[in-house]
């Protein structure tokens, strides 16, 4: 394992520590960061490891919260509702893959957007099954008080966080890893060595997709109730790129980094300045991607010291 | 000597274009083959549709008794067929150790990546870049990177090896260290298709040379015999080098 890898795991840990230093607040904007994180990881592994910029974070989020929701719903328990909605995600956003990844740059982009449009159609047709546009109740899991509740997601949804960057980190180190190295910096030289870079991709978009779905399960679970454009929210598939972009791309720690970035960011502008928050918050944005071009993980000391040195 | 590859009548067409008519050819086994032809002439394309990166519209591909016509590209380097390109295709953010042990680690089935990186360290002692094993492939000369595709290529434990004019755009002392390596390559029973334009190199490495001209194959024998031939001084040559080598000869 690299040094990032361990300080990545730190951070983690550092963020199991938060319920310690806050009340219900506290406990929903951890929740809310472990969830941005799992995000951001995931997306990493198709948008910053093997070079494909994916849109598809919403579909499955939204794909996770609504079966999630819906085993639920027919008594299945919690634990055994997101483990199945994990494994479902993983073999669906595969087969999706194996489609979808024949399609390059821009191409790719613009299908797997459309990804998000369809399934949210999907979910708005199937009335029966879904509720459609009325959204959909999830009944009480936990239910023993508010703070217990929130606490319980809480730990739900930093476990999970956990399980991701274990996963990613092994991945990061293995074979699969390596080839999706190759294939982002040469798909063709990767084809010609032996890569089987249709399989490899494949697998690569089903981890990108396993634990989306597995926090969306965890969110609709928490949150209680759900619609199709609470869940498919375009926004799921463009925060994890920007965050990925702010912290590093590629890097584990860089992108978990950048989510906890973005959603400081994100609370603090909005805090202050609640009219005009998305028009702040862009802006923050753009000047960091313009001053950081590599993110957050391109940040070293000497960069500080080198400017003391000259005064 | 037993056959290694055998191509029948193939043909391939771009929208109307045809790069390859009706190619009929056998490659035996520790042959090093020539293959020459006038730019646009479908060499560059004769490897390809080989290697499965643009499959014949017809005729058959044979490769160590199988057919092989409509074979992936990943699939094709897995039973043997290594190539270098033309344009060289590094993964430029790698090392160059990371360059062939990609190649080592893919081509091969049940190699993990330490055993890959390992077996690359040999392949790049072998082109002589071993003293820039940790250099990121971007930064290295041409020459160099020319002989990394090399030593990537070596790394696949190929059967049958294209060279896609690995001499071009190199100075003569760089083409008398490739030339060297290729005579060593050869004497290692690898069997050898190379693409080249430096006709001094052919006739010094080749056992036999096959001419591509408009797609089509226009002369087959050995070095001496194929470079009298009059239709490949008409179509390649020139007049000039066949008094020239004529006068030597």
């Amino acid at each position: 394992m690299k040094r990032t890898d361990w300080a990545l795991l730190l951070l983690i840990g550092v963020i199991a520590a938060l319920p310690l230093f806050g009340g219900a607040y506290a406990l929903r904007l951890g929740t809310i960061a472990c969830m941005y994180a799992i995000l951001a990881l995931s997306w990493n592994v198709v948008g910053g490891w093997a070079g494909y910029p994916s849109f598809a974070t919403a579909a499955f989020f939204g794909f996770g919260a609504y079966a999630t929701g819906v085993l639920l719903g027919k008594g299945l328990p919690l634990a055994l509702a997101i483990a199945a909605t994990l494994v479902a995600s993983l073999l669906l956003a595969g087969l999706f893959g194996a489609m979808l990844l024949r399609l390059r740059g821009h191409y790719f982009a613009i299908a797997s957007l459309s990804l998000v449009e369809a399934l949210r159609e999907l979910v708005n047709n199937a009335t029966d099954l879904t509720g459609g546009g009325m959204g959909l109740n999830i009944p009480l899991a936990a239910g023993s008080g508010i703070l217990a509740d929130a606490a319980f997601f809480f730990y739900a949804m930093w476990g999970l966080l956990l399980a991701t960057a274990l996963t990613m980190i092994a991945v990061s180190m293995s074979k699969l890893g390596f080839g999706l190295a190759c294939i982002r910096q040469n798909e063709t030289a990767a084809d010609m060595v032996g890569l089987n870079s249709t399989l490899y991709k494949s697998i690569a978009f089903g981890l990108s997709a396993c634990f989306v779905s597995a926090a969306g399960g965890l969110y609709a679970a928490w949150v209680h109730y759900i619609d199709p454009s609470d869940v498919f929210d375009i926004l799921y598939s463009v925060k994890p790129i920007v965050m990925a972009l702010m912290g590093g791309l590629g890097s584990g720690l860089g992108v978990v980094c950048g989510a906890l970035l973005y959603l400081a960011l994100e609370e603090v502008v909005w805090r202050n300045y609640i009219q005009i928050h998305s028009g702040v918050l862009g802006v923050l944005i753009v000047m960091l991607l313009l001053f950081l071009p590599h993110g957050l993980i391109s940040l070293r000391w000497r960069m500080f010291w080198r400017k003391a040195a000259h005064v | 000597m037993s056959e290694i590859l055998r191509l029948e009548a193939v043909s391939r067409n771009f929208s109307g274009l045809k790069a390859l008519s009706g190619v009929t050819l056998g490659i035996d086994k520790g042959e090093v083959l020539g293959l020459i032809g006038p730019n646009g002439a479908g060499k560059t394309t004769l490897v390809n549709t080989i290697c499965g990166v643009t499959p014949a519209n017809s005729g058959r591909v044979i490769f160590a008794g199988n057919d092989i016509t409509a074979i992936k590209p990943y699939r094709a380097a897995r039973l043997g067929l290594a190539r270098t390109f033309q344009i060289v295709q590094p993964f430029a953010e790698f090392t160059a150790l990371d360059n062939v042990a990609a190649a080592a680690l893919f081509s091969q089935p049940g190699v993990s990546v330490r055993s890959a990186r390992e077996e690359a360290r040999a392949h790049l002692a072998f082109v002589g870049l071993d003293a820039q094993a940790a250099q990121p492939a971007g930064t290295l000369t041409l020459a160099m990177r020319k002989r990394l595709e090399l030593a990537k290529a070596l790394a696949m434990k190929p059967k049958l090896l294209f060279l896609d004019e690995v001499n071009a755009g190199l100075n003569s002392a760089e083409v008398e260290r490739a030339t060297k390596l290729i005579h060593q390559l050869a004497a290692d029973g690898i069997t050898i298709v190379m693409i080249e334009h430096l006709m001094k190199v052919v006739l010094n490495v080749c056992t036999r040379i096959v001419v591509l001209h408009n797609g089509q194959l226009i002369a087959d024998g050995a070095p001496r015999e194929v470079i009298q031939n009059p239709a490949v001084v008409e179509a390649y040559l020139g007049q000039q080098y066949a008094k020239r080598s004529a006068g030597h000869g």
